[in-house]
């Protein structure tokens, strides 16, 4: 533990969020990991939206960047290919990347960012005190949802999958060894990499829809859950009403800021004696 | 002098090229020269216009007001510029129909045509248009004129340029000769 | 003659962007600023650069944000409907202190109003665009050279004065060809953001409230300092309290308003002895210049002030003209904006007229002639 101490602004804590939450177990999985793997703090940048898991970077002694709600893909985008050489990590929420970053999300993993993007959905809206998000399972109650939603989910990792990501997880905050070891996949894969950590929010989700406690919760996780592998060998009805965690995805594709920079070598090799100055205009607006 | 040039048709016939060699003609002869246009949102078809102003010194409006040459390569340019012209000389493609209700002085001229039949090449037009109205106005040096072309039209197609051009500047020496 | 090149304004400001140290785009099409990012997307690969088509202009403004945190001086460009879509960014860049250019290439709103066609309708909405009192600095370029001189100037405050600077460009500026001779890179000044040394000790939003700019260390340097677009205090770290924020946003609009009298910029013409003083700016100008010629051959006293600096208006130099006037006009490409301003800055020392044209098509030079000879009868 000593050894992922030193990645934080002790200074900066205590942190803001609610006895129970499940935000902290899992940013304290993602530090262990970068612990694991001995990265570098002065070469990591973590970049936020706005929500209750946005909060994070503001404990962890890294550059980081807390930017507008739903936005840090496209902030961290401009950092990773400006300096392709930083690691860069987004720690966001399931209405943050789900709901107002959506188009961010699904065109981060389009181009195979290199970018570690760990959503921390626990299904609700917890900074603005429980609405119900795009992930909130169909009937549960949110403040904005006081009979009990209607909207279907998404499935955020079939979503990235679909959408180009070349790593996506899922853990939860029970399966805590799980999750570490998924974040760890993610932060060495070269490409973009999501981990859905499904986190519990008592305070809203649980106390609202009358799960009980923070430790309530936690069961409900651990008896929802089913590893991939273990699904495999299931029969489909036995999967009813359970969600799928462990390693979801993991191909190799081609990184959009080294095929980026291939790009620019071409460039410069077909325009080897290019000294700056004025082209040519395009004649295509006519 | 101030010297307004609008160069009208529709869109994808490639006017404004031919504006932009227009203006860089009278920059390399060292007057100045602004261009400017107006579009559609259509990348073809639509209507389309070009507007070179052409001065020794200093232009201020970069539009025209007045223009001194209108050139109209579609009935649909031809009657919406057509009917603004004052003091200037409207040079038409001879394929479309005079309207008698349009009073300013009046050319008509074989641009398309020559275009597609002498040349062999309908996409040239523009640049046939252009020798016109280099021909025609003698604003700028034919052999500039030419130099211009050269800079700006895709290598390859130097030849067939610069035989559109030449063919422009041999209507505008008989449109002149039938003008006086 | 030797230099002297046909040129657009969208490739200007381009070129000035590049003169200026552009090192990364990122934009979304959109008529009819979309030569620039065109331009870009071929140029920057040459130099090392990076160009990025975002999923929309929020996007784009963001990836910029990003791109000037980690050192790079960095550029978008868009129109009016993109432009609003910047704005809750705009905001973040300000009061975070981030460096970075907008080029707004205006046309007729609102909503998409006529993509192709003349305005100057984002006067106010490069002003107050984005939510809160906010430091920004709008510079408006008035022929296509200006397009090329302003956009490094825009660099230049941005870095200097760590603000986001607009350039606030129309459709006709934006698209006429004119001839230009660009001055020679060892001509151009150029500015570079002010770094701390080294880490250690750096409080990173660490400034003399009375207007003072904070020195800005890179991402990826060793500083690991913290950004964010809640009100803060020295460190960077968030803070609630009322004094915090209140001593942040003012410094932050001090810092502004301490420039103006070194960013400010204008050009007049015939304003020494002028009865009838034309306000006019960007495309407008140039009709109001040649109106003022015209009206001039016609023996009545007409003049020209030509911002060049929009926000903050050049205040003081306006003043001591408009006030020896009889009447102002103001002729802008929209129903009453800039004119708000001139009334605020002239103060009733002479009566402000207003001259809007919405219809997308430039003034004609006898619209504003008309105008000026209007109270000479």
């Amino acid at each position: 533990m000593s050894d992922s101490l030193k990645y934080f602004r002790q200074n900066r804590l205590p942190h803001i969020w609610c006895p129970g939450c499940g935000h902290g177990t899992i940013t304290g999985a993602i530090i262990r990991a970068i612990a694991k793997l001995k990265l570098d703090k002065n070469r990591i940048v973590v970049v936020s939206g706005i929500g209750c898991s946005s909060r994070a970077p503001g404990y962890l002694d890294f550059d980081t960047l807390h930017t507008t709600h739903g936005r840090a893909l496209a902030f961290a985008t401009g950092i990773k290919l400006s300096r392709p050489d930083l690691k860069v990590i987004v720690m966001t929420g399931d209405g943050d990347a789900t709901a107002i970053g959506g188009n961010h999300f699904i065109h981060a993993a389009r181009r195979n960012i290199d970018i570690t993007t760990i959503v921390m959905n626990n299904a609700i809206y917890g900074m603005t005190s429980g609405q119900y998000s795009p992930m909130t399972p169909v009937g549960m109650l949110g403040t904005t949802a006081p009979y009990g939603t209607v909207e279907r989910p998404f499935d955020l990792a079939k979503m990235a999958i679909a959408s180009g990501a070349s790593y996506v997880a899922r853990a939860t905050s029970y399966h805590v060894q799980l999750l570490e070891e998924v974040i760890e996949k993610a932060l060495l894969n070269k490409g973009f990499s999501v981990v859905e950590a499904v986190s519990q929010c008592p305070t809203y989700f649980g106390r609202k829809n009358k799960i009980g406690s923070a430790v309530d919760m936690l069961n409900m996780f651990k008896e929802h859950a089913v590893n991939v592998k273990a699904a495999a060998v299931m029969a489909p009805e036995k999967l009813e009403g359970k969600f799928l965690i462990g390693e979801l995805h993991n191909q190799s594709a081609p990184e959009f800021t080294e095929e980026y920079q291939k790009l620019i070598e071409g460039v410069r090799r077909k325009f080897d004696n290019f000294q700056g100055g004025v082209r040519e205009c395009a004649q295509n607006s006519d | 002098m101030r010297t307004e040039f609008r160069l009208s048709g529709s869109g994808g016939q490639g006017l404004l090229l031919a504006g932009i060699v227009l203006a860089e003609a009278a920059i390399l002869d060292d007057k100045n020269a602004v261009q400017t246009q107006s579009y559609g949102p259509e990348a073809r078809g639509g209507s389309s216009k070009a507007e070179v102003v052409i001065s020794e010194t200093d232009i201020d409006y970069p539009k025209a007001t007045d223009p001194d040459y209108l050139l109209a390569l579609t009935a649909d340019a031809y009657k919406t510029y057509g009917k603004l012209m004052g003091k200037g000389l409207i040079i038409v493609d001879s394929s479309v129909p005079l309207d008698p209700e349009i009073k300013a002085r009046t050319t008509a001229v074989p641009i398309l045509s020559t275009a597609s039949d002498v040349i062999g090449k309908m996409v040239v037009a523009n640049i046939v248009a252009l020798g016109v109205l280099g021909g025609v106005s003698g604003i700028v040096k034919p052999e500039t004129l030419e130099k211009a072309v050269l800079n700006r039209v895709p290598k390859g197609t130097e030849e067939l340029n610069i035989k559109a051009l030449k063919a422009g500047l041999e209507i505008a020496s008989k449109a002149r000769e039938t003008q006086v | 003659m030797t230099n002297a090149k046909l040129m657009q304004g969208n490739e200007a400001c381009t070129l000035g962007a590049l003169a200026a140290g552009l090192e990364f785009f990122a934009g979304y099409p959109i008529t009819p600023s979309t030569e620039i990012a065109e331009l870009c997307s071929e140029e920057l690969p040459k130099i090392g650069g990076k160009f990025i088509q975002m999923e929309d202009e929020i996007g784009s403004i963001a990836a910029i944000i990003g791109a000037s945190l980690t050192g790079r001086k960095s550029m978008t460009a868009t129109s009016g409907p993109g432009f609003s879509l910047m704005q809750e960014n705009l905001g973040y860049a300000s009061l975070t202190e981030v460096p970075i250019v907008i080029i707004n290439v205006q046309r007729v709103g609102p909503s998409t109003g006529m993509p192709t066609s003349l305005a100057q309708g984002d006067v106010m909405q490069a002003r107050w665009g984005t939510h809160g009192d906010h430091p920004v600095v709008v510079l408006a370029p008035g022929n296509v050279k200006e397009c090329f001189e302003l956009t490094v100037k825009a660099f230049n405050i941005a870095e200097d004065y760590r603000v986001p600077v607009v350039v606030l460009s129309d459709e006709v500026i934006g698209h006429m060809r004119e001839k230009v001779v660009l001055p020679e890179a060892k001509d151009i000044k150029v500015s570079t953001r002010a770094t701390p040394e080294a880490p250690g000790g750096y409080l990173p939003y660490k400034a003399d409230p009375d207007g003072g700019v904070p020195l800005m260390a890179p991402f990826g340097a060793g500083y690991r300092y913290h950004v964010t677009g809640l009100f803060h205090d020295d460190t960077g770290f968030p803070s609630n309290k009322g004094e915090v924020a209140d001593v942040l946003l003012r410094r932050l609009q001090r810092k502004v308003e301490k420039a103006e009298p070194v960013i400010r910029d204008y050009a007049v013409e015939s304003v020494d002895d002028c009865d009838v003083l034309v306000v006019a700016f960007g495309s407008s100008a140039m009709s109001a210049l040649s109106a003022v010629r015209q009206a001039r051959a016609k023996g009545v006293k007409a003049g020209l002030f030509r911002p060049k600096t929009i926000w903050p208006f050049p205040e003081e130099p306006l003043h001591d003209i408009a006030t020896r006037a009889k009447r102002v006009i103001v002729a802008e490409m929209n129903l009453g904006q800039l004119v708000l301003e001139i009334e605020r800055v002239v103060g009733g020392k002479a009566p402000v007229e207003k001259l809007g044209k919405i219809n997308g098509e430039l003034f004609k030079p006898e619209e504003i002639l008309a105008a000026i000879m209007g109270g000479q009868r």
